[in-house]
């Protein structure tokens, strides 16, 4: 069975179909990417993915389960973990306390015993600060853990988005342009980091991504999405090697 | 039935000046988005300035009014450039609301220390006695008619304005989107510093007419009328001008008919009930407009 | 642990000067009006505590907790007075206390369901309105207690019909009177210490990590699982918990109170504000300093009296612009970066 299905999924913003009839199936362990000019709708199928935004039509099912309408917070438990592309750090917030923010549904600890510093309070808080440490080591982020996050650098502030995001033990991670404004250099180790994830972790990945020396290097199959259609799906060679994608995509970089 | 039709007049007399007031806020929040906190002060400016141009200095209330405008047009504008301009972007939206409460408060200190604490009695600056109707059982105050007048006639203005002039579709772009607007050339800092003028100015317009019907003047005369003008362009829908002249009117009733029929005690409360009740319910308002989170 | 740390020199900071203050006291260097000032000092100092946690922990700005230290400090007085005859100083405090801030939590959590559907502007406003219709409310009830229970009215004291033996607890305007001094300095302190106990390690835990996420990006703390509404009122419910403890202070305090705008309006919620913005927003500590610094500057300092609301009118904007405008940060990190610089070449 596939993890993640989805079908006829279309969603309009006064008058104007964003996402019209969008089909996509993800198998277990793929790493996919989501390709297409700019203002075809890629971030949109994220935000429906993710429960930001509730389709007109269409179902989303993840691992068998329905989970089309439900809210994104239901979602993250559902299994389904993202980044985006405007950075949405914790930025008040140290490193590592972005990456235990994200263990909150993962350990259970009353109120009575946070506000007394009581009970379960000391094992659960050494519990979440290893696991957050040990994620912060895959991302080379480590020695960062104290700095606020917003003191971090731009490359470094994508790589906590995605560790953060890693924290919440997503089946499926949605990476939203996850290489943008990072040097070739940044954008080579992160390519092993995604696909080390997947390897290490057994995440499955949909990324959207410009890149396409990351696109091409990492990703297995590809969706062309092109005024908010599906243009083109299948294995990456294939896609990157249809006429009409070079026409619509590719002809206008 | 004539007690009913006196708190009707003299709701809406109340209602009119909330309705002035309500114009300028629902302006400034409509097209800067930031609550305004020191709007209501700047009324009490406005009421000093013509107090100090009449009673002290012994000019006309004409002038007194004129020179008011302008001062508190130049006020407006010029807290608008060094208090709010460079918060504009701030990543906490908290920040430039926290910014406008500490120009409320300098305000109110700095009239606090030149005029002092006590109550100036005001002199209307509207001379006309007024009307009397059903042979002398019910009297309608000069300064009640000329209040709902310059409201209605500051209601056509401020439409035509907006909707015939290029400054007030500026007005309209900057509100929708400052982004956009700027893309399409327009000096979106201006545009706002031209929307704080015109509210500032409005302020000062309905300072003469507020502490010309309550003829007393303290630092805090400024401060409930603008916080009880800010529910009614709440209750008009905020951003909406036709919206704030029907809200300010409605709650200037309702105040009203609270304090005669209820309990003076209680009529406050019932008009910060209805902001709850509008916002939690029709949080657009009567005639407002929705807009949502862009992720 | 560092942050730990830093709880621990907040707790100290608040003993040595409660220790200084007790000296200064026991040497008699202290006037009578100077200690009349300490409690009030201490009651500030939580309700900017309490106002910091909805604030800068939160995230939201209430313009209504003065509203809530007005419900603390009424329903505490209301046990203290119908208790009076019946329980000894001590224990009938430390009951009105416990009342005080669990019915101002109750009330806390009540307005939350409504005020915190909404954000920003709005719910300042909406928080503002809930305080003044509470004052309003509070200043028009007539209650009164006799051998058949309690009485109340909206209307004046005689509609009550309270037997002979009975007792007015709030008339109207007029407020209420006689409560019982229960309170004192030290009291005080350690109610302080509670409240800080309780913020200081809710920030510490994930329940605050929870909170803070919201603060600080709400659409990605729902993406990581974050229960918004949840831990917003939490922090809402909790924080008018605070203020109801400085409510309690308040009332035990002094002889005869009235939900007047010079005790429990607005201005109170905004000078509070003052406190907590010129403390550093987020900065629990800093609330504390503050606000005992700023009550009792004045003073110490007379003449400044007069200006005193003027200047903390200014430096609150000017505070303001400094820390939170973009061209001000920016310009901020330049300077840092050339120190930095500096500091590397040598």
């Amino acid at each position: 069975m596939a993890l993640l299905e989805v079908s006829h999924l279309s969603i309009s913003f006064g008058g104007l179909r964003a996402v019209d009839d969008f089909n996509l199936t993800i198998e277990k362990g793929e790493l996919y990417g989501l390709i297409g000019p700019n203002g075809a709708g890629k971030t949109t199928v994220f935000n429906l993915l993710t429960g930001v935004y509730r389709p007109n039509e269409g179902v989303i099912k993840l691992d068998g389960q329905d989970i089309t309408g439900h809210k994104t917070m239901e979602i993250n438990k559902d299994g389904i973990a993202r980044t985006f592309q405007n950075i949405r750090l914790f930025h008040q917030m140290s490193v590592v306390d972005n990456v235990k923010a994200a263990l909150e549904n993962q350990y259970q600890c009353s109120l009575l015993e946070s506000i007394m510093h009581l009970g379960r309070y000391g094992k659960v808080e050494k519990e979440m600060n290893d696991e957050a440490m040990d994620l912060l080591k895959v991302f080379s982020l480590e020695q960062y853990a104290d700095y606020l996050a917003s003191n971090l650098p731009y490359g470094q502030q994508r790589k906590l988005e995605i560790a953060r995001a890693m924290a919440t033990k997503p089946k499926l991670l949605l990476l939203d342009e996850p290489a943008a404004g990072m040097n070739p250099n940044e954008t080579k180790e992160l390519m092993d980091t995604i696909s080390l994830i997947r390897d290490k972790f057994g995440i499955t990945i949909l990324l959207i991504e410009h890149d396409m020396k990351l696109v091409s290097g990492i990703c297995e199959k590809l969706t062309v999405l092109n005024f908010g259609r599906v243009l083109a799906q299948g294995q990456t060679k294939e896609v990157l090697s249809n006429p009409e994608v070079i026409k619509a995509y590719l002809g206008d970089e | 039935m004539i007690s009913f039709l006196t708190s009707l007049v003299n709701g809406l007399s109340l209602g009119g000046i909330y309705a002035i007031i309500a114009l300028g806020y629902t302006m400034v929040y409509g097209i800067a988005k930031m609550l305004n906190f020191a709007h209501g002060d700047f009324i009490m400016v406005g009421c000093y300035i013509i107090f100090t141009a009449v009673s002290t200095m012994g000019l006309s209330p004409a002038v007194g009014i004129i020179a008011s405008i302008i001062l508190c047009t130049l006020l407006g504008v010029a807290t608008e450039a060094v208090a709010y301009r460079p918060l504009r972007h701030a990543a906490s939206p908290l920040a430039v609301l926290i910014t406008a409460i500490g120009v409320s408060y300098l305000l109110e200190n700095l009239a606090l220390l030149i005029f002092g604490a006590d109550a100036k009695s005001f002199t209307s600056v509207v001379k006309w006695s007024g009307i009397t109707l059903f042979g002398g059982q019910l009297h309608i105050q000069g300064v009640t008619i000329i209040t709902i007048i310059v409201s209605l006639l500051v209601l056509v203005l401020l439409q035509s304005y907006i909707h015939g002039t290029k400054n007030g579709q500026a007005m309209l772009a900057v509100a929708q989107d400052q982004g956009a607007a700027t893309l399409m050339g327009i000096d979106v800092n201006k545009t706002i510093s031209l929307t704080f003028a015109i509210g500032s100015g409005l302020a000062a317009v309905a300072g003469a007419l507020l502490c010309s019907a309550y003829p007393t003047l303290t630092p805090y005369t400024g401060a409930m009328p603008g916080i009880k003008a800010f529910v009614a362009a709440v209750l008009g829908g905020i951003g909406s001008v036709p919206g704030a002249m029907i809200g300010g009117l409605v709650l200037g009733i309702i105040e009203i008919l609270a304090k005669t029929y209820i309990s003076s005690q209680l009529s406050d409360a019932i008009v910060f009930g209805i902001l709850v009740v509008v916002l939690l319910f029709k949080p657009t308002g009567l005639l407002g407009k929705i807009t949502q989170e862009k992720v | 642990m560092k942050t730990k740390k830093q709880d621990y020199i907040t707790y100290a900071v608040v003993i040595a000067a409660w220790a200084v203050i007790e000296i200064l006291m026991k040497m008699g260097l202290l006037s009578s009006h100077l200690q009349g000032l300490l409690v009030p000092m201490v009651y500030y100092a939580i309700a900017a505590v309490a106002l910091n946690l909805c604030v800068g922990i939160l995230g939201e700005l209430s313009l209504g907790h003065a509203g809530f230290m007005c419900i603390g400090a009424f329903s505490s007085a209301i046990f203290s007075l119908m208790t009076e005859d019946v329980l000894p100083g001590g224990l009938r405090f430390f009951l009105a206390f416990l009342i005080g801030t669990a019915v101002t939590a109750l009330f806390g959590f009540l307005i939350g369901i409504p005020v915190l559907r909404l954000n920003g502007d709005y719910l300042a406003i909406v928080t503002l309105a809930f305080g003044e219709i509470i004052k309003n409310i509070l200043n028009a009830v007539y209650l009164g207690v006799d051998e058949k229970g309690l009485h109340i009215s909206l209307q004046n004291q005689m509609a009550l019909g309270l037997s002979p033996n009975g007792k007015m607890l709030i008339s109207g305007a007029m407020g209420m009177t006689g409560m019982p001094h229960d309170s004192n300095f030290t009291l005080s302190v350690v109610i302080l210490l509670v409240a800080l106990f309780i913020t200081l390690n809710l920030i510490r835990s994930k329940h605050g990590r929870a909170i803070m996420s919201i603060r600080d990006n709400r659409i990605a703390a729902q993406s990581i699982g974050v229960n918004v509404v949840r831990y917003k009122m939490m922090a809402f419910t909790i924080s008018a918990a605070l203020a109801g403890m400085a409510g309690v202070l308040f009332s035990h305090n002094i002889a005869t109170m009235q939900a007047t705008s010079q005790y429990f309006g607005y201005n109170v919620s905004i000078l509070i504000l003052v406190y907590v913005v010129l403390g550093g927003i987020g900065n629990i500590r800093g609330s504390v300093i503050a606000a005992a610094v700023l009550y009792m500057l004045p003073e110490l300092l007379r003449g400044l009296n007069k200006y005193r609301m003027l200047i903390y009118s200014i430096v609150l904007i000017v505070v303001m612009i400094v820390n939170w405008a973009p061209a001000a940060i920016e310009k901020r990190e330049k300077i840092m970066a050339k120190l930095r610089g500096k500091k590397e070449e040598a």
